[in-house]
Protein backbone atom coordinates (compact mmCIF):
# COMPACT_ATOMS: atom_id res chain seq x y z
CA UNK A 1 0.00 0.00 0.00
CA UNK A 2 1.33 3.67 -0.99
CA UNK A 3 3.27 5.40 2.28
CA UNK A 4 3.07 8.95 3.30
CA UNK A 5 6.17 11.05 3.35
CA UNK A 6 5.58 13.99 5.37
CA UNK A 7 7.87 17.05 5.14
CA UNK A 8 7.40 20.50 6.65
CA UNK A 9 6.40 24.18 5.92
CA UNK A 10 9.13 25.91 2.98
CA UNK A 11 10.61 22.79 1.55
CA UNK A 12 12.41 24.67 -1.25
CA UNK A 13 13.41 22.87 -4.52
CA UNK A 14 17.17 23.07 -3.07
CA UNK A 15 15.66 20.54 -0.63
CA UNK A 16 13.97 18.66 -3.44
CA UNK A 17 16.92 18.45 -5.58
CA UNK A 18 20.33 19.92 -4.26
CA UNK A 19 21.95 21.72 -7.12
CA UNK A 20 24.94 20.03 -7.68
CA UNK A 21 23.27 16.98 -8.71
CA UNK A 22 21.68 18.40 -11.10
CA UNK A 23 20.78 16.13 -14.16
CA UNK A 24 24.01 18.47 -16.36
CA UNK A 25 25.97 18.06 -13.12
CA UNK A 26 26.00 14.07 -12.50
CA UNK A 27 24.00 12.84 -15.90
CA UNK A 28 20.27 12.58 -17.00
CA UNK A 29 19.67 8.92 -15.93
CA UNK A 30 20.70 8.68 -12.39
CA UNK A 31 19.89 12.46 -10.76
CA UNK A 32 17.22 11.27 -9.08
CA UNK A 33 18.50 9.31 -6.78
CA UNK A 34 19.69 12.22 -5.09
CA UNK A 35 16.31 13.77 -4.23
CA UNK A 36 15.71 14.64 -0.71
CA UNK A 37 20.03 14.15 -0.92
CA UNK A 38 20.21 16.55 2.20
CA UNK A 39 16.52 15.84 4.00
CA UNK A 40 16.38 12.55 4.08
CA UNK A 41 19.31 10.29 2.35
CA UNK A 42 17.38 7.31 2.36
CA UNK A 43 13.96 8.70 0.40
CA UNK A 44 15.64 7.69 -3.07
CA UNK A 45 16.06 3.93 -1.68
CA UNK A 46 13.22 3.33 0.21
CA UNK A 47 10.21 5.66 -1.53
CA UNK A 48 7.93 2.99 -3.96
CA UNK A 49 6.01 3.89 -7.01
CA UNK A 50 2.31 5.32 -5.68
CA UNK A 51 4.03 6.92 -2.69
CA UNK A 52 2.41 10.04 -1.64
CA UNK A 53 4.49 13.14 -0.54
CA UNK A 54 2.76 15.62 1.59
CA UNK A 55 3.96 18.85 2.49
CA UNK A 56 3.29 22.37 4.95
CA UNK A 57 3.06 25.81 3.36
CA UNK A 58 4.83 27.06 0.46
CA UNK A 59 6.24 24.04 -1.18
CA UNK A 60 8.67 24.02 -3.60
CA UNK A 61 9.85 27.70 -2.98
CA UNK A 62 12.89 28.75 -4.38
CA UNK A 63 14.86 27.55 -7.55
CA UNK A 64 12.75 26.70 -11.44
CA UNK A 65 14.33 23.68 -11.53
CA UNK A 66 12.11 21.64 -13.07
CA UNK A 67 14.23 18.47 -12.54
CA UNK A 68 13.39 18.76 -9.00
CA UNK A 69 9.82 17.39 -9.42
CA UNK A 70 11.18 15.50 -12.44
CA UNK A 71 13.44 13.33 -9.58
CA UNK A 72 10.17 12.75 -8.13
CA UNK A 73 8.19 11.53 -10.91
CA UNK A 74 10.96 9.05 -11.98
CA UNK A 75 10.65 7.68 -8.42
CA UNK A 76 6.87 6.79 -9.42
CA UNK A 77 5.63 10.06 -7.60
CA UNK A 78 2.22 10.92 -9.21
CA UNK A 79 0.52 12.88 -6.70
CA UNK A 80 1.23 15.71 -3.74
CA UNK A 81 -0.63 17.19 -0.90
CA UNK A 82 0.12 20.19 0.18
CA UNK A 83 -1.14 23.49 2.24
CA UNK A 84 0.19 25.27 -0.75
CA UNK A 85 2.61 25.61 -3.53
CA UNK A 86 4.91 28.13 -4.53
CA UNK A 87 3.76 29.03 -8.09
CA UNK A 88 7.17 27.86 -10.22
CA UNK A 89 6.72 24.40 -8.40
CA UNK A 90 2.75 24.42 -9.17
CA UNK A 91 3.03 25.17 -12.72
CA UNK A 92 6.19 22.14 -13.27
CA UNK A 93 3.97 19.44 -11.17
CA UNK A 94 1.03 20.18 -13.81
CA UNK A 95 3.45 20.26 -16.54
CA UNK A 96 4.82 16.82 -15.81
CA UNK A 97 1.29 15.64 -15.15
CA UNK A 98 1.87 15.29 -10.95
CA UNK A 99 -1.35 16.48 -9.51
CA UNK A 100 -0.92 19.11 -6.92
CA UNK A 101 -3.73 18.84 -4.27
CA UNK A 102 -4.21 21.44 -1.86
CA UNK A 103 -5.47 21.17 1.83
CA UNK A 104 -4.66 22.11 5.36
CA UNK A 105 -6.98 19.52 6.68
CA UNK A 106 -5.59 16.24 5.15
CA UNK A 107 -2.18 17.93 5.56
CA UNK A 108 -2.54 18.30 9.56
CA UNK A 109 -4.29 14.57 9.45
CA UNK A 110 -1.49 12.76 8.08
CA UNK A 111 1.16 11.44 9.52
CA UNK A 112 4.70 10.45 7.88
CA UNK A 113 4.54 6.60 7.18
CA UNK A 114 0.91 6.19 7.15
CA UNK A 115 -0.22 3.94 4.48
CA UNK A 116 -3.13 4.98 2.02
CA UNK A 117 -4.71 5.01 -0.52
CA UNK A 118 -5.44 7.55 -2.82
CA UNK A 119 -7.84 7.64 -6.20
CA UNK A 120 -6.24 10.55 -8.44
CA UNK A 121 -9.17 11.12 -10.67
CA UNK A 122 -11.94 11.86 -7.99
CA UNK A 123 -9.38 13.32 -4.91
CA UNK A 124 -10.64 10.23 -2.57
CA UNK A 125 -8.10 9.50 0.03
CA UNK A 126 -8.67 6.70 2.33
CA UNK A 127 -6.61 5.92 5.71
CA UNK A 128 -8.12 2.37 6.89
CA UNK A 129 -11.77 3.34 7.78
CA UNK A 130 -11.19 7.24 7.16
CA UNK A 131 -12.53 8.57 4.04
CA UNK A 132 -11.11 12.44 3.07
CA UNK A 133 -12.08 14.15 -0.01
CA UNK A 134 -9.36 16.40 -1.94
CA UNK A 135 -10.80 19.22 -4.24
CA UNK A 136 -9.60 18.41 -7.54
CA UNK A 137 -7.63 20.40 -9.73
CA UNK A 138 -8.95 23.70 -11.95
CA UNK A 139 -10.29 22.67 -15.24
CA UNK A 140 -7.48 24.39 -17.18
CA UNK A 141 -4.91 21.45 -15.31
CA UNK A 142 -7.30 18.77 -15.66
CA UNK A 143 -7.13 19.23 -19.32
CA UNK A 144 -3.32 18.92 -19.88
CA UNK A 145 -3.30 16.19 -17.13
CA UNK A 146 -5.74 13.97 -18.74
CA UNK A 147 -3.58 13.64 -21.75
CA UNK A 148 -0.94 12.88 -19.36
CA UNK A 149 1.03 16.76 -19.12
CA UNK A 150 0.94 19.87 -20.62
CA UNK A 151 3.70 18.63 -22.79
CA UNK A 152 1.59 16.08 -24.18
CA UNK A 153 -1.35 18.31 -24.44
CA UNK A 154 0.64 20.68 -26.48
CA UNK A 155 2.08 17.76 -28.99
CA UNK A 156 -1.51 16.61 -29.70
CA UNK A 157 -3.56 19.51 -29.89
CA UNK A 158 -0.72 21.87 -31.04
CA UNK A 159 -2.19 24.62 -28.44
CA UNK A 160 -2.80 25.35 -24.32
CA UNK A 161 -5.73 24.20 -22.89
CA UNK A 162 -9.15 26.47 -23.24
CA UNK A 163 -7.22 28.65 -26.23
CA UNK B 1 -11.48 50.20 -11.35
CA UNK B 2 -7.97 50.88 -12.61
CA UNK B 3 -5.17 48.56 -13.65
CA UNK B 4 -2.13 47.70 -12.13
CA UNK B 5 1.33 47.19 -14.06
CA UNK B 6 0.74 43.78 -14.44
CA UNK B 7 -2.53 44.06 -15.56
CA UNK B 8 -1.28 46.58 -17.93
CA UNK B 9 1.26 44.95 -19.36
CA UNK B 10 -1.03 41.48 -19.87
CA UNK B 11 -3.88 43.32 -21.09
CA UNK B 12 -1.46 44.86 -23.57
CA UNK B 13 -0.37 41.43 -24.68
CA UNK B 14 -3.67 39.92 -24.86
CA UNK B 15 -5.12 43.06 -27.04
CA UNK B 16 -7.90 42.98 -24.38
CA UNK B 17 -8.70 44.37 -20.78
CA UNK B 18 -7.30 41.73 -19.15
CA UNK B 19 -8.01 41.21 -15.32
CA UNK B 20 -6.20 39.86 -11.86
CA UNK B 21 -7.76 36.00 -11.79
CA UNK B 22 -8.14 35.37 -15.84
CA UNK B 23 -6.44 32.58 -17.76
CA UNK B 24 -4.54 34.42 -20.69
CA UNK B 25 -2.11 32.94 -23.39
CA UNK B 26 -0.26 35.97 -24.80
CA UNK B 27 3.39 36.02 -26.92
CA UNK B 28 6.38 36.54 -25.13
CA UNK B 29 8.80 38.21 -26.35
CA UNK B 30 12.16 36.87 -24.97
CA UNK B 31 12.93 33.53 -23.84
CA UNK B 32 15.51 32.77 -22.01
CA UNK B 33 17.23 29.01 -21.33
CA UNK B 34 20.38 28.89 -19.03
CA UNK B 35 23.16 25.83 -19.54
CA UNK B 36 21.94 24.11 -16.33
CA UNK B 37 18.24 22.91 -17.95
CA UNK B 38 19.72 23.35 -21.51
CA UNK B 39 19.49 19.35 -22.49
CA UNK B 40 15.82 19.57 -20.41
CA UNK B 41 14.58 21.94 -22.92
CA UNK B 42 16.35 20.75 -26.11
CA UNK B 43 14.72 17.08 -24.98
CA UNK B 44 11.26 18.38 -24.53
CA UNK B 45 11.44 20.17 -27.89
CA UNK B 46 12.53 17.06 -29.42
CA UNK B 47 9.54 15.06 -28.14
CA UNK B 48 7.29 18.03 -29.24
CA UNK B 49 9.26 17.75 -33.09
CA UNK B 50 9.40 21.52 -32.87
CA UNK B 51 12.42 24.41 -32.69
CA UNK B 52 11.70 27.86 -31.59
CA UNK B 53 9.54 29.76 -33.29
CA UNK B 54 10.69 32.67 -33.35
CA UNK B 55 14.71 32.14 -33.01
CA UNK B 56 15.49 36.06 -32.72
CA UNK B 57 13.75 35.40 -29.19
CA UNK B 58 15.33 32.81 -27.63
CA UNK B 59 18.69 33.06 -26.04
CA UNK B 60 20.63 30.21 -24.54
CA UNK B 61 23.28 32.03 -21.86
CA UNK B 62 26.23 29.61 -20.03
CA UNK B 63 26.23 30.54 -16.93
CA UNK B 64 25.37 28.43 -14.30
CA UNK B 65 28.81 26.32 -14.57
CA UNK B 66 30.71 28.37 -16.54
CA UNK B 67 33.75 27.34 -16.98
CA UNK B 68 32.41 23.47 -17.40
CA UNK B 69 33.04 21.66 -13.85
CA UNK B 70 33.37 18.70 -14.89
CA UNK B 71 32.96 15.86 -17.63
CA UNK B 72 29.00 16.08 -17.71
CA UNK B 73 28.69 19.78 -18.02
CA UNK B 74 31.44 19.94 -20.60
CA UNK B 75 28.94 17.74 -22.75
CA UNK B 76 26.19 19.59 -21.71
CA UNK B 77 27.40 22.82 -23.02
CA UNK B 78 28.75 21.56 -26.01
CA UNK B 79 25.42 20.53 -27.14
CA UNK B 80 23.85 23.93 -26.17
CA UNK B 81 27.24 25.33 -28.72
CA UNK B 82 26.32 22.93 -31.65
CA UNK B 83 22.23 23.48 -30.95
CA UNK B 84 22.27 26.79 -31.18
CA UNK B 85 24.63 27.35 -34.75
CA UNK B 86 22.29 24.82 -36.25
CA UNK B 87 19.26 26.65 -35.25
CA UNK B 88 20.15 30.14 -35.34
CA UNK B 89 19.52 31.01 -31.71
CA UNK B 90 22.10 33.11 -29.87
CA UNK B 91 24.18 31.69 -27.46
CA UNK B 92 26.33 33.20 -24.43
CA UNK B 93 29.16 31.34 -23.80
CA UNK B 94 31.26 31.12 -21.30
CA UNK B 95 32.44 33.98 -19.15
CA UNK B 96 29.83 36.69 -20.54
CA UNK B 97 27.77 36.67 -17.32
CA UNK B 98 24.92 36.19 -15.18
CA UNK B 99 21.65 35.56 -17.36
CA UNK B 100 19.74 38.66 -15.94
CA UNK B 101 22.47 40.55 -16.33
CA UNK B 102 23.59 39.62 -19.54
CA UNK B 103 19.96 39.76 -21.15
CA UNK B 104 19.74 43.75 -19.67
CA UNK B 105 22.70 44.35 -20.74
CA UNK B 106 21.78 43.12 -24.37
CA UNK B 107 18.92 45.14 -24.63
CA UNK B 108 16.62 41.92 -24.64
CA UNK B 109 14.92 43.04 -21.86
CA UNK B 110 12.95 46.41 -22.78
CA UNK B 111 9.76 47.89 -21.08
CA UNK B 112 6.26 46.58 -21.59
CA UNK B 113 7.69 43.13 -22.86
CA UNK B 114 7.43 39.44 -21.57
CA UNK B 115 10.72 37.61 -20.69
CA UNK B 116 10.15 33.81 -19.54
CA UNK B 117 13.25 32.70 -18.02
CA UNK B 118 14.46 28.71 -17.07
CA UNK B 119 15.71 30.65 -13.90
CA UNK B 120 13.30 32.06 -10.76
CA UNK B 121 15.39 35.32 -10.63
CA UNK B 122 13.95 36.35 -14.19
CA UNK B 123 11.94 38.61 -11.80
CA UNK B 124 15.13 41.09 -12.23
CA UNK B 125 13.78 42.34 -15.59
CA UNK B 126 11.07 43.87 -13.54
CA UNK B 127 13.88 46.83 -13.15
CA UNK B 128 13.51 47.95 -16.51
CA UNK B 129 9.70 47.58 -16.47
CA UNK B 130 9.10 44.24 -18.37
CA UNK B 131 7.02 41.64 -17.06
CA UNK B 132 9.72 38.60 -15.90
CA UNK B 133 9.15 35.26 -14.55
CA UNK B 134 10.93 31.76 -13.92
CA UNK B 135 9.52 28.74 -15.30
CA UNK B 136 10.74 25.11 -15.71
CA UNK B 137 11.74 23.42 -18.88
CA UNK B 138 8.75 22.45 -19.82
CA UNK B 139 7.22 25.92 -19.92
CA UNK B 140 10.06 27.14 -21.43
CA UNK B 141 10.16 24.71 -23.98
CA UNK B 142 6.69 25.13 -24.94
CA UNK B 143 7.31 29.17 -25.05
CA UNK B 144 9.89 28.83 -27.44
CA UNK B 145 7.58 26.25 -29.96
CA UNK B 146 5.13 27.74 -29.71
CA UNK B 147 6.11 31.68 -29.37
CA UNK B 148 3.25 31.78 -26.32
CA UNK B 149 2.67 30.58 -23.04
CA UNK B 150 -0.08 30.92 -20.22
CA UNK B 151 -0.55 33.19 -17.18
CA UNK B 152 -2.79 33.88 -14.91
CA UNK B 153 -2.98 37.39 -14.31
CA UNK B 154 -1.61 38.04 -11.12
CA UNK B 155 -2.52 39.80 -8.30
CA UNK B 156 -0.37 42.94 -6.80
CA UNK B 157 1.03 43.78 -3.66
CA UNK B 158 2.23 47.38 -4.19
CA UNK B 159 6.03 48.47 -2.29
CA UNK B 160 6.11 51.94 -1.93
CA UNK B 161 9.62 52.93 -1.39
CA UNK B 162 10.05 56.61 0.05
CA UNK B 163 13.47 58.83 0.40
CA UNK B 164 16.93 58.03 0.31
CA UNK B 165 19.34 55.73 1.76
CA UNK B 166 21.64 56.82 4.36
CA UNK B 167 25.19 56.28 3.48
CA UNK B 168 26.64 52.62 3.57
CA UNK B 169 22.93 51.55 3.28
CA UNK B 170 21.83 50.20 -0.04
CA UNK B 171 19.62 48.50 -2.08
CA UNK B 172 20.54 44.99 -0.86
CA UNK B 173 19.45 46.19 2.43
CA UNK B 174 16.32 47.73 0.98
CA UNK B 175 15.63 44.55 -0.70
CA UNK B 176 16.10 42.16 2.28
CA UNK B 177 13.96 44.39 4.43
CA UNK B 178 10.51 44.14 1.40
CA UNK B 179 11.25 40.23 2.09
CA UNK B 180 11.42 40.45 5.56
CA UNK B 181 8.16 42.35 5.56
CA UNK B 182 6.63 40.88 2.93
CA UNK B 183 7.67 37.26 4.05
CA UNK B 184 8.42 34.37 2.11
CA UNK B 185 5.23 33.30 0.64
CA UNK B 186 3.72 36.88 1.33
CA UNK B 187 3.63 37.06 -2.74
CA UNK B 188 3.09 34.02 -3.95
CA UNK B 189 1.07 33.90 -7.40
CA UNK B 190 1.42 37.71 -7.31
CA UNK B 191 3.21 40.48 -8.75
CA UNK B 192 5.01 42.88 -6.46
CA UNK B 193 4.74 46.68 -7.71
CA UNK B 194 7.75 48.53 -7.15
CA UNK B 195 7.07 52.40 -6.73
CA UNK B 196 10.32 55.12 -6.05
CA UNK B 197 8.88 57.92 -4.57
CA UNK B 198 10.66 61.28 -2.56
CA UNK B 199 13.90 60.68 -3.58
CA UNK B 200 14.08 57.30 -4.83
CA UNK B 201 13.43 57.46 -7.86
CA UNK B 202 16.89 58.23 -8.03
CA UNK B 203 18.09 54.22 -7.68
CA UNK B 204 20.10 53.16 -10.42
CA UNK B 205 18.93 50.39 -13.21
CA UNK B 206 21.37 47.97 -10.98
CA UNK B 207 19.53 48.67 -7.88
CA UNK B 208 16.70 48.46 -9.28
CA UNK B 209 17.51 45.38 -10.41
CA UNK B 210 18.71 44.03 -6.84
CA UNK B 211 15.07 45.26 -5.93
CA UNK B 212 12.96 43.47 -8.20
CA UNK B 213 15.75 40.32 -8.34
CA UNK B 214 14.79 39.39 -4.49
CA UNK B 215 11.04 40.16 -5.48
CA UNK B 216 10.78 35.78 -5.96
CA UNK B 217 12.36 35.06 -2.48
CA UNK B 218 8.95 36.82 -1.25
CA UNK B 219 6.97 34.14 -3.70
CA UNK B 220 6.19 36.81 -6.70
CA UNK B 221 5.73 35.64 -10.25
CA UNK B 222 6.85 39.19 -11.39
CA UNK B 223 8.56 42.26 -9.57
CA UNK B 224 7.68 45.10 -11.83
CA UNK B 225 9.86 48.63 -10.87
CA UNK B 226 7.77 51.58 -12.21
CA UNK B 227 9.22 53.02 -14.99
CA UNK B 228 11.03 56.72 -13.25
CA UNK B 229 14.75 58.10 -12.95
CA UNK B 230 17.75 56.81 -14.89
CA UNK B 231 15.25 54.24 -16.57
CA UNK B 232 13.23 56.90 -18.86
CA UNK B 233 16.78 57.99 -19.92
CA UNK B 234 17.98 54.56 -21.08
CA UNK B 235 14.59 53.26 -22.52
CA UNK B 236 11.54 54.18 -24.82
CA UNK B 237 9.26 53.50 -21.99
CA UNK B 238 5.34 52.96 -23.60
CA UNK B 239 3.06 55.64 -23.14
CA UNK B 240 0.59 52.84 -21.23
CA UNK B 241 3.13 51.25 -19.06
CA UNK B 242 2.22 52.65 -15.86
CA UNK B 243 -0.11 51.64 -13.23
CA UNK B 244 -3.80 53.51 -12.64
CA UNK B 245 -4.03 55.77 -9.99
CA UNK B 246 -7.24 53.72 -8.81
CA UNK B 247 -5.44 50.17 -9.67
CA UNK B 248 -6.53 47.28 -6.91
CA UNK B 249 -3.98 45.71 -4.59
CA UNK B 250 -3.94 42.86 -2.59
CA UNK B 251 -1.70 44.48 0.25
CA UNK B 252 0.44 47.61 0.43
CA UNK B 253 3.54 48.45 1.97
CA UNK B 254 5.66 51.04 2.35
CA UNK B 255 9.21 51.06 3.29
CA UNK B 256 11.54 54.67 4.14
CA UNK B 257 14.78 54.29 3.03
CA UNK B 258 15.83 57.05 5.36
CA UNK B 259 15.42 54.81 8.41
CA UNK B 260 17.33 51.78 7.37
CA UNK B 261 20.29 50.22 8.38
CA UNK B 262 22.21 47.13 7.04
CA UNK B 263 20.45 43.99 7.03
CA UNK B 264 21.57 40.60 6.82
CA UNK B 265 19.09 37.38 5.94
CA UNK B 266 20.39 34.57 8.39
CA UNK B 267 20.01 30.91 7.46
CA UNK B 268 18.28 29.02 6.45
CA UNK B 269 15.37 31.51 5.34
CA UNK B 270 15.44 34.21 3.02
CA UNK B 271 12.79 36.31 5.57
CA UNK B 272 14.58 35.01 8.22
CA UNK B 273 16.10 38.87 8.06
CA UNK B 274 17.90 41.03 10.82
CA UNK B 275 19.52 43.87 11.46
CA UNK B 276 23.79 43.41 11.39
CA UNK B 277 24.32 44.13 14.97
CA UNK B 278 22.44 40.77 15.62
CA UNK B 279 24.72 38.59 14.28
CA UNK B 280 27.86 40.79 14.62
CA UNK B 281 30.88 38.48 15.56
CA UNK B 282 29.46 35.91 13.75
CA UNK B 283 33.33 33.93 12.29
CA UNK B 284 33.22 33.58 8.74
CA UNK B 285 35.25 31.28 6.43
CA UNK B 286 34.39 32.60 3.00
CA UNK B 287 33.24 35.69 1.50
CA UNK B 288 31.28 35.30 -1.63
CA UNK B 289 30.71 38.95 -3.77
CA UNK B 290 28.60 38.68 -6.99
CA UNK B 291 25.86 37.15 -8.63
CA UNK B 292 22.77 38.55 -10.73
CA UNK B 293 21.82 39.93 -7.28
CA UNK B 294 24.74 42.04 -6.27
CA UNK B 295 27.60 41.22 -9.10
CA UNK B 296 27.59 44.77 -11.02
CA UNK B 297 30.13 47.74 -11.01
CA UNK B 298 28.33 49.60 -8.20
CA UNK B 299 28.41 46.55 -6.19
CA UNK B 300 31.92 45.93 -7.08
CA UNK B 301 32.84 49.60 -5.97
CA UNK B 302 31.28 49.23 -2.98
CA UNK B 303 33.32 46.42 -1.97
CA UNK B 304 36.57 48.19 -3.18
CA UNK B 305 35.73 51.46 -0.95
CA UNK B 306 35.63 49.50 1.89
CA UNK B 307 38.69 47.07 1.13
CA UNK B 308 40.61 49.74 -0.06
CA UNK B 309 44.19 50.08 1.97
CA UNK B 310 42.79 47.23 3.72
CA UNK B 311 43.76 43.11 3.57
CA UNK B 312 41.25 40.33 3.60
CA UNK B 313 41.71 38.69 6.97
CA UNK B 314 44.14 35.54 7.36
CA UNK B 315 42.13 32.33 6.78
CA UNK B 316 39.29 33.88 4.89
CA UNK B 317 38.56 33.22 1.14
CA UNK B 318 37.28 36.40 -0.39
CA UNK B 319 35.69 35.57 -3.99
CA UNK B 320 34.79 38.02 -5.91
CA UNK B 321 32.48 37.04 -9.63
CA UNK B 322 31.63 39.83 -11.73
CA UNK B 323 28.01 39.53 -13.09
CA UNK B 324 28.82 40.03 -16.90
CA UNK B 325 32.41 40.46 -18.48
CA UNK B 326 31.39 44.55 -19.02
CA UNK B 327 31.29 44.63 -15.25
CA UNK B 328 35.16 43.04 -15.31
CA UNK B 329 35.69 45.51 -18.28
CA UNK B 330 34.79 48.20 -16.54
CA UNK B 331 36.00 47.65 -12.80
CA UNK B 332 39.45 46.58 -14.65
CA UNK B 333 39.39 49.95 -16.52
CA UNK B 334 38.71 52.31 -13.39
CA UNK B 335 41.69 50.45 -10.82
CA UNK B 336 38.36 48.77 -8.80
CA UNK B 337 39.76 45.33 -9.86
CA UNK B 338 43.09 46.44 -8.26
CA UNK B 339 41.90 47.38 -5.56
CA UNK B 340 40.13 44.11 -4.56
CA UNK B 341 43.15 42.30 -5.47
CA UNK B 342 45.63 43.68 -3.25
CA UNK B 343 43.04 43.44 -0.56
CA UNK B 344 43.50 39.68 -1.45
CA UNK B 345 40.38 39.08 -3.44
CA UNK B 346 40.03 35.82 -5.91
CA UNK B 347 38.43 37.47 -9.16
CA UNK B 348 36.17 33.98 -10.75
CA UNK B 349 34.99 34.05 -14.04
CA UNK B 350 31.83 36.15 -14.98
CA UNK B 351 28.63 33.68 -13.89
CA UNK B 352 26.74 32.47 -11.50
CA UNK B 353 29.99 31.56 -9.45
CA UNK B 354 29.26 28.85 -6.55
CA UNK B 355 26.07 30.81 -5.79
CA UNK B 356 24.12 26.99 -6.22
CA UNK B 357 26.91 24.95 -5.00
CA UNK B 358 28.41 23.62 -7.82
CA UNK B 359 31.68 24.76 -7.93
CA UNK B 360 33.92 27.74 -7.82
CA UNK B 361 33.62 28.38 -4.01
CA UNK B 362 31.47 25.06 -2.35
CA UNK B 363 31.33 25.09 1.29
CA UNK B 364 33.00 22.54 3.61
CA UNK B 365 31.21 21.32 6.49
CA UNK B 366 30.65 23.75 9.49
CA UNK B 367 31.55 26.50 7.26
CA UNK B 368 29.95 30.20 7.15
CA UNK B 369 29.83 32.24 4.49
CA UNK B 370 28.71 35.67 3.76
CA UNK B 371 27.28 36.24 0.47
CA UNK B 372 25.48 38.92 -1.74
CA UNK B 373 23.83 36.16 -3.54
CA UNK B 374 19.72 35.63 -3.16
CA UNK B 375 19.07 32.45 -1.19
CA UNK B 376 20.46 31.03 1.81
CA UNK B 377 18.75 27.82 2.25
CA UNK B 378 20.32 24.55 3.49
CA UNK B 379 23.31 22.90 1.68
CA UNK B 380 22.45 25.25 -1.34
CA UNK B 381 26.42 25.96 -1.43
CA UNK B 382 27.76 23.05 -0.15
CA UNK B 383 27.55 20.78 3.19
CA UNK B 384 24.06 20.93 4.27
CA UNK B 385 25.06 22.17 7.58
CA UNK B 386 27.52 25.07 6.14
CA UNK B 387 25.57 28.51 6.74
CA UNK B 388 25.02 31.00 4.17
CA UNK B 389 24.42 34.98 5.48
CA UNK B 390 22.94 37.70 3.11
CA UNK B 391 24.31 40.54 3.23
CA UNK B 392 25.05 43.67 1.23
CA UNK B 393 28.91 43.91 -0.37
CA UNK B 394 29.73 46.89 1.99
CA UNK B 395 28.52 44.47 4.62
CA UNK B 396 30.53 41.43 2.92
CA UNK B 397 33.55 42.93 2.15
CA UNK B 398 33.65 44.49 5.47
CA UNK B 399 33.35 40.82 7.01
CA UNK B 400 35.57 39.64 4.86
CA UNK B 401 38.41 42.06 6.26
CA UNK B 402 36.96 41.37 10.10
CA UNK B 403 36.87 37.64 9.98
CA UNK B 404 33.56 38.22 11.12
CA UNK B 405 30.00 39.37 10.09
CA UNK B 406 30.48 43.37 10.42
CA UNK B 407 29.98 46.39 9.10
CA UNK B 408 32.63 49.01 7.24
CA UNK B 409 31.91 51.36 10.81
CA UNK B 410 33.08 48.06 12.83
CA UNK B 411 36.31 48.22 11.07
CA UNK B 412 37.50 51.51 11.88
CA UNK B 413 37.12 50.35 15.95
CA UNK B 414 39.79 47.36 14.84
CA UNK B 415 43.04 47.52 16.70
CA UNK B 416 45.18 48.37 13.75
CA UNK B 417 47.06 44.50 13.67
CA UNK B 418 43.37 42.86 13.61
CA UNK B 419 42.59 45.15 10.64
CA UNK B 420 45.65 44.33 9.18
CA UNK B 421 45.71 47.59 7.37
Amino acid sequence: MPRVWKFSDHINTDDILPGKYAPFMVGEDRFHTFAFAHLRPEFSKEVRPGDILVFGRNAGLGSSREYAPEALKRLGIRAVIAKSYARIFFRNLVNLGIIPFESEEVVDALEDGDEVELDLEGGVLRRGEERFQLRPPPPFLLEALKEGSLLDYYKKHGRFPGE
Amino acid sequence: MGLTLAEKILSHKAGREARAGELLVVEVDQVMVVDSIAGSFFRRLEYLGATPRYPERVSIVIDHVAPAANLEVAKAQKEIREWGHKHGIRVFDVGRGVCHQVLVEEGLAQPGWIVVGSDSHSTTYGAVGAFGTGMGATDIALAAASGRTWFRVPESVKVTFRGRLPRGVTAKDAALEMVRLLTAEGATYMAVEIHLLDGAESLSRGERMTLANLTVEAGAKAGLVVPSGEILQLYRVPDWLYPDPDARYVREVEIDLSTLSPRVSVPFYVDNVHEVAEVRGKRVDQVFIGTCTNGRIEDLRAAAEVLKGRKVAPGVRLLVIPASSQVLEEAARDGTLLTLLQAGATIGTPGCGPCMGRHMGVLAPGEVCVSTSNRNFRGRMGAPDAEIYLASPRVAAASAVAGYIATPEDLASLPQEEAHA
